[in-house]
């Protein structure tokens, strides 16, 4: 039986966020997170685990599974990293080399990606 | 949420640094059709999982008070991850067939490339919601039958074609979500079909 992640506890989620509950949707489940600085003293446990994480790119949706935490909570933590400039984000098909390729050059590399599995 | 000292080493494999493009497949089905087999069988990571709190509108709205009753629901889902190559990352997710799910499903859909809807032949009836919503939202997908060991019924895929009302341009494929070669062929018949379409668009005037 898969052990559900822990939300049991809706009053600590309240204060991981300082009590927000949603979050933009800039950050897509997809979205890569990289970090640009180490973490600094002070700072809140959870920020300090997603700066660890994402020394190497890192999902949206990995970070929330590692934290175990909801995307949506993960959604606010990392839009707090992001507004203080700690992390960058490199969004779906945002970025050059792949925005400007047609759809089908872009499939193709996937099945090529696909095929040498 | 401990100290953050001395962490366990970690057991992640962490992308490349050069990865900078996240795509996005969804598998869906009924309960225990092998949806996370299906992730496991091909992912380079071992399947997580995580979860969505959503927050709806509840739908049966009661009139005489005039007040929208919120809900809370929290959906899980799993998914697993392809390195397609220095650049490109590919995800997969688990999502819940029931239609109960369906604000999950609005959420994930978008932006992905397309879905892999997983049938069991002993529970068709499973697969009626998730396709209806597929065609709803014009997500591409395609039909992998999962044939167990004791699926002793043994529809040919027309059948199933025929049963769950799929349209000939839907591709259809029988697989063994266990099996990473299977899982693989999957994806790429989810692939070339999205490939066909694009090629009918770019050369349609």
């Amino acid at each position: 039986m898969r052990k559900p992640v822990d939300v049991g506890d809706p009053d600590r989620l309240y204060m991981v966020t300082g009590g927000r509950s949603t979050a933009d949707d800039s950050f897509d489940l997809v979205t890569l997170i990289v970090s640009e600085n180490e973490p600094s003293a002070g700072m809140q446990s959870e920020h300090v685990r997603i700066l660890e994480l994402c020394r190497h790119p890192t999902a949206l949706v990995e970070i929330s599974a590692e934290l175990k935490l909801p995307v949506t909570v993960t959604r606010i933590l990392v839009g707090d990293l992001h507004d203080m400039g700690k992390v960058s984000a490199r969004h779906p098909r945002a970025a050059e080399s792949v925005a400007s390729l047609p759809e089908t050059a872009l499939l193709q590399e996937v099945l090529d990606g696909l095929r040498n599995l | 949420m401990g100290s953050a000292t001395s962490e366990p080493p970690s057991q992640r494999t962490p992308l490349t640094d050069t990865a900078e493009t996240g795509l996005k497949i969804v598998v869906v089905g009924g309960f225990g059709v092998g949806k996370t087999t299906l992730v496991r069988a091909v992912s380079e990571i071992r399947p997580l999982n995580t979860e969505e709190v959503m927050t709806q509108a509840g739908q049966g709205v009661d009139e005489t008070v005039g007040v929208e009753r919120k809900t809370t629901t929290t959906v899980a889902f799993d998914f697993g991850r392809i390195s397609l190559n220095h650049r490109m990352v590919l995800y997969l997710f688990g999502a819940p067939g029931q239609e109960r799910f369906w604000f999950l499903w609005d959420r994930l859909f978008s932006g992905t490339l397309g879905a892999v809807v997983l049938v069991d032949t002993r529970r068709m009836e499973d697969s009626w919601y998730a396709i209806d919503r597929l065609e709803h939202h014009k997500t591409p997908f395609v039909v992998a039958v999962n044939r167990f060991d004791d699926d002793t019924n043994r529809f040919s895929l027309e059948e199933i074609r025929k049963a769950l009302a799929l349209g000939e341009h839907v591709p259809m494929i029988d697989c063994d979500a266990r099996l990473r070669s299977s899982g693989k062929e999957v994806l790429i018949t989810l692939v070339d079909h999205l490939y066909s379409m694009a090629l009918s668009q770019e050369s349609t005037p």
